[in-house]
């Protein structure tokens, strides 16, 4: 019964996990999609979004969930910044490294975890919830439940507020025609200039929709997790193995890939050791590079096939 | 309608164009034919606005386009059908037509002109929820012209419509697209099927190694020898 109920509590902390992986990922993956390019400073972005919360809360006790409406604000512009003036550039000027746009990511990743230790110095820091430990077990709603799970407010909040902004965007992208224009950009940009699509636009807004989103998941994580300057690159490589797993460029894809490792890593974390959920995590990007190059959205596409 | 104006056209250094004017009449049908590399679907991208011209102009109801971005011209009224469709594969075939009512008064009748295109293409009307990418190629290149069709164009540019379809198919966009000028829109349209073209063209051009080197009525040119020999395989 105890191996039952510490499958089940993986499960659900490995979904949680992914629901809020996913929207790393999917903003990771819009911009790949619209752009060609992976954004190496995603989680760069994201660890200014923790500390813009941060500051946030122990400034004016404004709560990192209500942070959302000033940080994904606040990214959406930084993103858009960052395109129009440094990456379109660069786009534009043949270089000898044909990669170069990524390069230049990686540096603007490199500058803003600078930025975030001269300012913040490198401690650990943590905002200190109310909620943050409290917790619901299922046996004090279900007296004669046979395993006893439970679930923190923090971690089920987070989740839930990440499942929801995803789905809004599914919704932006999938009946709005300025979504609709974002993904025709993706998969054809001439096509979309002819039908009247302002293309260099669309870049500019997904850039800045995918730093909002990152900053979102910034926001979403600051109640379950503590922050410091070089927390970033972690999530780079988390959004960029979900980005590969996806499929790169598909949203349905990341969105699956980012429950995927959620739950995958939950598991590592479970049945082989705390410490091993990163190479769990390198194991599955490597499996989905050699077993499913075409990512999740393969999977979808033969489903659909049959 | 539409004036192209000595316009040469560059991929980088190479100049595929040189010196290309001619002109497209309201209300008529007018065909560009080719071998292959002549440079059509290059004279067709330029009027779209995807290529810069390097030299001469493109003037659409006497505005100057030189100065329009490609996004722009679909406002002006006319829209592009590009060689190999070029669908959004991805979306569904009403996604795909959504994305030809972007802006203005097309998307303002989006509803109506759906209908419209429906009507046109009962096949698509069908399909409307299946993926583009996975339509055959007859259904896609319906959905490639009823998408361009939703802009409400004053002029519709084709760009070898008859591509890979088999004969009967051939003839039926052939149809559509007489019926679609008898509707009041212009068509500039770029052929290999240059015996069915030059049969529903009122003005034709010749196009070789980049120059104009013809043009005339579409039954003259049926009959002149140079076309026949060349094009025809007569
Ligand atoms: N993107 C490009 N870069 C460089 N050269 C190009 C490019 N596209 C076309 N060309 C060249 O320009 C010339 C004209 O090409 P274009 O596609 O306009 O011909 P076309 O008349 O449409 O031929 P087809 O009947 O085969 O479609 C060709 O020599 C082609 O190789
Ligand atoms: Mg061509």
């Amino acid at each position: 019964m105890i191996k039952l109920e510490i499958f089940l509590q993986t499960l659900i902390q490995g979904l949680l996990l992914g629901g809020l992986y996913s929207l790393i990922g999917v903003g990771m993956t819009i911009i790949m999609g619209v752009m060609k390019i992976i954004n190496l400073a995603h989680g760069e972005l994201m660890m200014v979004a923790m500390y813009i919360a941060y500051v946030l809360f122990t400034a004016f006790q404004i709560d990192p969930y209500f942070s959302i409406l000033i940080a994904a604000p606040v990214l959406f512009f930084l993103g858009i910044a960052l395109q129009k003036y440094l990456i379109n550039p660069v786009l534009r000027v043949e270089a000898i490294i044909p990669e170069n746009q990524v390069i230049l990511t990686v540096g603007i990743g490199m500058v803003l975890a600078n930025l975030a230790t001269i300012i913040f110095q490198s401690d650990y820091r943590q905002t200190p919830l109310s909620y943050a430990s409290k917790t619901w077990y299922l046996q004090d709603y279900w007296k004669s439940s046979p395993v006893d799970l439970s679930i923190t407010a923090p971690w089920l909040v987070t989740f839930l507020v990440a499942v929801l902004i995803t789905l809004g965007l599914w919704f932006f992208l999938a009946r709005t025609d300025m979504g609709k224009s974002i993904r025709a950009t993706a998969q054809d940009s001439e096509a979309a200039m002819i039908m009247g699509v302002n293309v260099d636009r669309m870049r500019v807004i997904t850039f800045g929709l995918g730093s909002a989103l990152v900053g979102a998941a910034g926001c979403l994580f600051i109640p379950i997790y503590y922050i410091y300057p070089d927390i970033g690159g972690q999530f780079t490589l988390i959004s960029f193995v979900i980005t590969i797993l996806g499929g790169l460029g598909s949203t349905v894809g990341a969105i699956l890939g980012g429950l995927v490792l959620g739950l995958f890593e939950s598991l590592t974390a479970t049945y082989v050791g705390m410490g091993w959920a990163p190479v769990g995590r390198f194991a599955i990007f490597v499996a989905a590079l050699v077993f499913l190059p075409g990512g999740m959205a393969s999977l979808l596409k033969s489903k659909r096939m049959k | 309608m539409l004036e192209i104006r000595n316009m040469d056209v560059f991929y980088g250094d190479v100049q595929v164009i040189w010196d290309v004017s001619f002109q497209v009449k309201p209300r008529e049908v007018t065909a560009l034919i080719g071998t292959n590399g002549a440079g059509k679907s290059t004279t067709l991208k330029t009027i779209a606005g995807l290529l810069r011209p390097s030299n001469g102009g493109i003037f659409f109801n006497a505005e100057d386009l030189s100065t329009v971005p490609a996004f722009q011209r679909i406002d002006r009224g006319m829209v592009l059908c590009p060689e190999a469709r070029r669908l959004f594969i991805e979306m569904t075939v009403e996604e795909n037509l959504d994305m030809g009512s972007l802006r203005g008064r097309a998307k303002q009748q989006r509803r109506q002109t759906k209908d419209m295109v429906y009507e046109l293409f009962p096949r698509l009307k069908e399909r409307r929820r299946q993926i583009a990418g996975t339509l055959s190629g007859g259904e896609q290149q319906m959905a490639a012209i009823g998408r361009g069709l939703m802009s409400l164009p004053q002029l519709m540019m084709f760009d070898e419509p008859s591509l890979g379809l088999a004969p009967i198919l051939v003839r039926e966009i052939f149809e559509v697209i007489r019926k679609i000028q008898a509707d009041g829109t212009t068509v500039l349209i770029v052929e290999q099927n240059v015996k069915q073209t030059l049969a529903i063209a009122d003005r034709a051009y010749v196009l070789e190694h980049g120059r104009l080197v013809m043009q005339g009525r579409g039954q003259d040119l049926l009959n002149d020898p140079h076309v026949k020999s060349a094009y025809l395989g007569m």
